[in-house]
């Protein structure tokens, strides 16, 4: 394993008895868990390939506890690790052996639904789906609706600006949310928005959606609820080229349709799919569209008969529109099933996230064969098409030696072929612990040093979920004073940890 | 104009690091100006020079098929308009023009100059505002330094998201050199249903009901009697695009769930909606000369309780109008010495949102707060931010808040 964390720093783990007894004087025992096997639950969040035993855990139940707990962190000098369901698939919660792991799962209710205003208030440990649950009988949800939306969280929604399969369309969550309640380091809380659009002043909900637990602890949500399009329907296109499909995919966008969603897979996960669970997609094509329209039944009707057309100018060699609500399920069966389906025919899988100009395709595709060839491995591709969100899943064999390893250098060599198309590191999984050491591919050590900067403005000293996101750690001071010339900092190769 | 001082070209990237930093080695704050045509905005603060950003000129990158335009800072919002329109797109958040409130010319903006104040329209209930659409952009900060961030992809979560930061920042953090947007389709069709025969409050409680349908609005207004196209009595009107045979089902549809006693309806066509909309945008009904010009956010079922306790206090309310289906109010006021800032901001606070004085003298605006004042944590928070890009406080000084 390659990863280097922040070391346990020996003044901390030495005042452990101190510090559990502070916490045990301001929470419930059922709060705190101190016992060693019960930890061990925390050690790891959805990216399993590291872990750590926390300190210890806090479960706190209301925003008083959650301040007390900020505020001592910040008298004894504490880390702190915020973690939502966990679901992170890239060690956002991963914990620090010396510090608090801050688990936000008893923030379960959902305090207040407006319909008038369109907006719900709820705590951050409600799951994702648990909203759109709540307000369907009057016809609402809540747009964004990553993968994991039955088990994530809507605080950790926020902190990894989480996506989905409708986000070309209805956006990401940081373009759904209005208001945050935030605890900062120390116990200071603050209010950004509320039911109102654009709060002035600097757009703190945005630079706190996809900070990834660096900033600041959210303690409430008010979320957008958008009302449910009457009616959706499905297109299956298969096609004898990625290339053409990525091409059908640029005509349909081109044409001025934005579809709710827009995906494609491409041979082997078709294959793979069809092997788990046949469910009636082609066998001859090399890549494969899922469109999804949603609307008025006038409006979808028509888009639908528009993306035949395009289909068909493009050379689709299966093209089929869904007539049935059980039929579009059916169209998208497969998709949902990629990830268990690809599972099943290689032990182990990495499943990686860039983004990539969409026109750009062809080309990704062709160099992951070329940079899989060279570690002897193989690749399945999904691909949020409409908005260029690739997710190669890596096969490979735990058991087998060195295969962990190859599998990890292929994932960085596929990121990094991903920012020299013009696209990025990470589309929707977020950076954390997997990219951090990544982050100099698509940034200088000035962009870097201006979002720590960002970081000591919320976290003066660095104790809120240090060592992700940034690939060495500053102190702030030194950040404060930095003379960075020719892009380049003093002792840029000095580990910092 | 916030003052006469030195103007400085900024002609590149190293220009403007070395005027920036230049301008700290001496301590001067900069103005930093693309078009000039929101020099009214903001706190009056008369700074040591301003920086030119009009000759930033150039798009950089324009590929519709991926709905992304790149434009250097000081491209005017004009010419990436037309450039998208030969496209069929359009920038979504549907960017206001402020010039008529000022009494200028309309197309003064520059793309810089719209990113920097946040811009939004009509269809920010639907769409967003310039926030939901900066992927990424290059500046050069307070500290002289050039930063880059975000991309040029539409799904990115590499690093922190500072393109929502300097959205709104009226200049305060950095000079925004280069900016890269998302771009969408311009609708095929759109019209306006008017539903006139309801008072004020009835009105608005019948936007928010159309916000509640699967009709799709994008756009919702309250226009007062006399407010907008010579209407005599007060009016809702709400605006629907997309294909001609989903523009007209989902009017009918919208009739339908409405219609009431005493409600009459009429139908503007694309012209006169798009009309309609672009004046509404420009915030026409309160445009006028005479008096002083506040802009209030609020939750929808709100606005009509905030006009009404300021109203109630005796502030000569001049015009007004309701945009966002109620949450977002332009009020224009008997010009005073406070602005009536003291009526409007407790007017606001009983019910949470934000009121900005958007138009009076610089006097004024040299001692009554522009911007919302914020609790102290919020403002403490807001500094050190501030101070992360700009330490010795050089850009736009005292532009958004008097202490930075």
């Amino acid at each position: 394993m390659t990863l280097l964390m922040p070391k346990p720093e020996p003044a901390i783990m030495s005042r452990r008895n101190e510090l559990i007894a502070r916490l045990g004087a301001m929470l419930p025992p059922e709060s705190l868990i101190v016992d060693e096997v019960a930890r061990r639950a925390y050690e790891c969040d959805a990216f399993t390939m590291y872990r750590a035993l926390p300190l210890v855990v806090t479960l706190p139940e209301s925003v008083e506890q959650v301040r007390a707990i900020m505020a001592l962190a910040a008298e004894m000098n504490v880390k702190v690790v915020p973690r939502g369901a966990g679901t992170s698939l890239s060690g956002g919660s991963m914990p620090l052996e010396d510090g608090i792991l801050l688990g936000m799962s008893k923030f379960n209710r959902i305090l207040e639904i407006d319909y008038e205003n369109r907006c719900a208030r709820v705590q951050p440990g409600v799951q994702n789906l648990a909203i759109s649950k709540a307000v369907e009988a009057q016809g609402f949800y809540y747009a964004p609706d990553p993968s994991s939306q039955i088990a994530c969280s809507i605080g950790g929604n926020v902190a990894e600006n989480s996506g989905g399969v409708h986000c070309l369309k209805y956006g990401l969550t940081t373009n759904n949310i209005l208001g945050l309640d935030v605890v900062l380091m120390g116990g200071d809380l603050i209010r950004l928005g509320g039911k109102h659009l654009d709060s002035e002043g600097y757009d703190l909900i945005g630079l706190m959606t996809g900070s990834e637990g660096l900033l600041g602890v959210v303690t409430e949500v008010t979320v957008r609820l958008l009302q449910k399009p009457p009616m959706a329907r499905g297109l299956l296109l298969g096609f004898a080229s990625v290339a053409a499909g990525a091409r059908c995919v640029g005509a349909i966008i081109a044409r001025g349709v934005i579809p709710a969603g827009l995906e494609m897979m491409d041979k082997a996960t078709i294959h793979a799919v069809e092997r788990f669970q046949p469910c009636g997609y082609p066998l001859d094509v090399e890549a494969l569209l899922i469109v999804e329209l949603d609307g008025p039944q006038a409006e979808v009707d028509h888009l639908v008969g528009v993306v035949q057309d395009i289909a068909r100018e493009e050379g689709a060699t299966t093209i089929r529109a869904s007539t049935s609500e059980a039929e579009r399920l059916q169209f998208w069966a497969g998709r949902k099933n990629a990830f268990p389906a690809v599972s099943c025919i290689a032990p182990d899988y990495l499943c990686m996230d860039g983004t990539i100009p969409r026109a750009r395709l062809p080309e990704a595709l062709a160099g992951m064969d070329r940079l899989a060839k060279e570690q002897g491995l193989s690749v399945a591709n999904v691909f949020h098409a409409g908005d260029g969100n690739l997710h190669p899943l890596i096969l490979y064999d735990a058991s087998k030696e060195g295969d962990i390893e190859r599998a990890e250098k292929l994932g960085f060599d596929i990121l990094r072929l991903c920012v020299s198309l013009g696209g990025v590191l990470t589309g929707e999984h977020g950076v954390g612990v997997e990219k951090r050491d990544l982050m100099g591919e698509m940034f200088t050590e000035v962009d870097l040093a201006q979002q720590m900067r960002l970081k000591c403005a919320f976290d003066p000293e660095g104790r809120l979920n240090p060592g992700k996101v940034f690939p060495t750690l500053h102190r702030c001071a030194e950040l404060g004073m930095m003379h960075v010339s020719g892009g380049k900092m003093p002792f840029p190769n000095l580990p910092r940890f | 104009m916030q003052s006469a001082c030195a103007t400085l070209d900024i002609r590149d990237e190293a220009d403007a690091v070395d005027a920036i930093s230049a301008a700290k080695a001496k301590g001067d704050c900069c103005a930093i100006v693309g078009g000039g045509s929101k020099s009214g905005l903001g706190r009056f603060a008369p700074q040591a020079q301003a920086l030119s950003t009009a000759a930033l000129t150039g798009v950089t990158l324009y590929e519709p098929d991926e709905l992304v335009l790149s434009a250097r800072a000081g491209v005017p919002l004009s010419e990436i308009e037309a450039l998208l329109d030969q496209h069929g797109q359009q920038l979504a958040f549907e960017p206001m023009d402020y010039g008529r409130l000022f009494g200028a010319e309309a197309g003064g903006a520059t793309i810089g100059g719209v990113i920097a104040v946040n811009a939004a329209g009509p269809r920010r209930i639907k769409a967003g505002a310039a926030r939901d659409h900066l992927l990424g952009f290059r500046c050069i900060t307070g500290r002289g330094e050039l930063v880059k961030s975000g991309g040029r992809v539409m799904k990115n979560v590499t690093g922190y998201d500072l393109s929502k930061l300097v959205c709104g920042s009226y200049g305060t953090l950095a000079l925004l050199t280069e900016l890269t947007l998302k771009v969408l389709p311009k609708p095929q069709t759109e019209c306006t249903l008017l539903a006139i025969g309801a008072d004020e409050a009835e009105s608005l409680a019948l936007l928010r009901r159309a916000t509640a349908t699967p009709c799709e609005p994008s756009a919702l207004a309250m226009l007062p009697a006399g407010a907008a196209l010579a209407l005599d009595a007060d009016a809702a009107a709400i605006r629907l695009e997309g294909p001609a045979i989903s523009v007209t089902a989902r009017r009918d549809d919208l009739v339908a769930r409405l219609a009431s006693g005493g409600l009459r309806f009429e139908t503007l066509d694309e012209h006169d909606s798009a009309a309609l909309w672009r004046g509404l945008r420009d915030a026409a009904p309160v445009a006028a000369k005479v008096g002083q010009i506040w802009r209030i956010s609020v939750a929808p079922s709100e606005g009509f309780a905030v006009v009404e306790r300021i109203r109630r206090t005796g502030a000569p309310v001049l015009a007004h109008f309701y945009d966002w289906a109620g949450g977002l109010i332009w009020l224009r006021l008997e010009a005073a010495p406070d602005a009536h800032a003291a009526v409007v901001r407790r007017a606001v606070d009983a019910c949470g949102g934000h009121a900005t004085l958007i138009r009076a003298s610089a006097e004024i605006r040299a001692t009554v707060d522009v911007f919302h004042p914020q609790p102290a944590a919020l403002a403490a928070l807001t500094r050190r931010v501030k101070a992360s890009f700009d330490p010795a406080h050089i850009l736009e000084r005292g532009r958004m808040r008097a202490e930075f």
